[in-house]
């Protein structure tokens, strides 16, 4: 697949896409950084900065809007075809999946303001918080992957996501646990179920973002395909190359 | 051949798509090469309307076309698109031999339609050119009334047939879509139309004596852009029955009306495929800069 570097002859269509590469990045590390902030509230139980953090999200609403207007003006303007084409397509579906990543940092936002006040403290965290830094370092690499355009680091990142799944389902064991010990602990340990979703679904969400760039890249539909296969065709394909 | 088209197991343009089953992929890894991307277009057509071997053209010294070869399929909209000079107009009077009159054109290589070699010497052209149809960028009707201008094939053919005539005249107005703006005065000069009337009568004029393939150089350059969404609106409409050809400056449309694009640049076909692949994602780095909008 061809991804060209050469200039537009329009200039000014160089800068508008340059200009909305840039702004999913910032967007991109907006949410990343809501996440890392996250994890640290929650290792804290800190209801200060859980609260800064779901009014936060507005933030990254605004973004997604403001991205989202900037394609729409770009298809309006340009037409664009190939690999402009892939790329305006691209971030329209990565912007949504920051969105609800951002959506899935609030969610857990409030969950931390609700056990920081309620919660006895009877059960500890440290299962769901290895999901969320798990979860972390995927978005992390499938927004890396986007930006150096690197077909085969996304696909690396979104391999992860099997992983964070056989991760969850082991933290709810452990939570089970916890509810048949003593159910005076069922209402905190629904809490931790949540916030271990939210994190679940993070993970699905860069999984999504790996996609969209390697759709980018390659110029393939990888979606609900298994990577597996994506593997050996990516691996076929540099063969050729 | 439409049906064969969509069929999802045949990868018409892309050697190892990722989709259906790993067994489909790997048939689709064997049957199509990435070393021979222009023979996909010709395993996903049933039947071909020209093919095109190894064409070499001179105008004098100069060489316009660097052997060409590729298939044009029947009754789907092939397009060449390419920056000024690349050959594609050249290439697309080949098929009716229209280079021929300008002096000094020399060709090489063999060109078939439905396997008969239109280049050989024992053709009959004028038989070639009225299976093959052309239509130019500016409209040229003749100075005469509308259904003169659309009879005329005919009568060149010796139908004088009063009823015949008023069938076939109304048939090719109907099919290019100018027959509810014309049907009151057909017997009025055609210069009167509109510039897209004018176009869409030429291609009446063109239809009426049932060729097998219709070439249209820039059809709608000329044109506003409602007459050329009715240009484009026809073309879609003509395909059901004849094969079209057309060479157009606008990759916009080449994307709207043709099945097949084929891109070509300094007298080299550089990569035919699938309308939809090649513009989402081509092969080659010149493909990609030429539709992209970026230097070479």
């Amino acid at each position: 697949m061809v991804i060209s570097r050469t200039h537009h002859i329009s200039q000014q269509f160089d800068r508008e896409l340059e200009d909305i590469r840039s702004k999913v990045l910032a967007m991109g590390g907006l949410v990343e950084d809501q996440l890392t902030r996250l994890l640290d509230a929650l290792s804290k139980r800190d209801l200060e900065s859980a609260e800064q953090i779901a009014a936060n999200d507005v933030k990254v609403n605004e973004m997604e809007k403001e991205i989202d207007r900037e394609c729409s003006g770009i298809l309006l303007r340009r037409q664009p075809a190939a690999s402009d084409l892939r790329l305006v397509l691209a971030i329209g579906k990565i912007i949504t999946d920051l969105e609800r990543v951002g959506d899935e940092v609030k969610k857990v936002a409030r969950i931390i303001m609700n056990i920081s006040i309620t919660a006895p403290h009877r059960i500890h965290y440290v299962g769901v918080l290895a999901m969320g830094y798990h979860v972390r370092r995927m978005l992390r690499a499938a927004l890396d992957a986007f930006a150096r355009m690197d077909s085969h680091a996304a696909l690396a990142a979104a391999l992860e996501d099997p992983e964070v799944d056989k991760e969850l389902e082991s933290v709810m064991r452990q939570l089970i646990t916890y509810m048949m010990e003593d159910p005076r602990n069922i209402r905190e340990v629904l809490d931790a179920v949540l916030a271990a979703r939210a994190f679940e679904r993070i993970g699905d969400h860069a999984d999504n973002i790996c996609e969209s760039a390697i759709f980018l890249v390659e110029g393939k539909d990888v979606r609900h395909v298994p990577m597996e296969d994506v593997r050996l065709s990516l691996d076929a394909r540099h063969r050729e190359d | 051949m439409q049906q064969t088209i969509k069929d999802p197991n045949i990868e018409i343009d892309a050697p190892g798509e990722i989709s259906g089953t790993m067994e489909e992929k790997q048939i689709s890894h064997r049957a199509v090469p990435l070393e021979m991307p222009l023979d996909n277009v010709q395993d996903a057509m049933q039947t071909e309307s020209f093919r095109v071997n190894n064409l070499f053209l001179y105008y004098g010294e100069k060489r316009a076309l660097n052997g060409i070869n590729m298939t044009i399929p029947e009754k789907q909209v092939t397009a060449f698109i390419g920056p000024s000079g690349c050959g594609k107009s050249t290439l697309l009077r080949c098929f009716n031999r229209l280079n021929e009159l300008i002096g000094g054109v020399r060709t090489e290589g063999e060109i078939t339609l439905k396997g008969e070699n239109i280049l050989a010497p024992s053709v009959n052209v004028a038989n070639l050119r009225r299976r093959v149809g052309m239509v130019f960028q500016k409209p040229n009707p003749f100075p005469k009334s509308i259904y003169e201008n659309v009879a005329y094939g005919l009568r060149i053919q010796g139908i004088n047939n009063r009823r015949v005539l008023d069938r076939a005249v109304e048939q090719a107005l109907r099919s290019a879509a100018l027959w509810d703006e014309v049907k009151d005065r057909v017997q009025e000069s055609a210069t009167a139309l509109s510039g897209g009337q004018q176009q869409r009568l030429v291609i009446a004029r063109a239809i009426a004596i049932e060729p097998e393939v219709l070439l249209l150089d820039e059809p709608a350059s000329a044109l506003d852009p409602i007459s050329t969404l009715k240009i484009e609106e026809l073309v879609y409409e003509l395909k059901q029955n004849y094969t079209i050809v057309i060479v157009t400056h606008n990759m916009q449309q080449a994307a709207r009306v043709s099945d097949y694009t084929a891109f070509m640049y300094m007298g080299d076909l550089i990569e035919f495929g699938d309308t939809r692949s090649l513009f989402t994602t081509p092969r080659k780095k010149q493909t990609e800069d030429y539709i992209t909008g970026r230097y070479g």
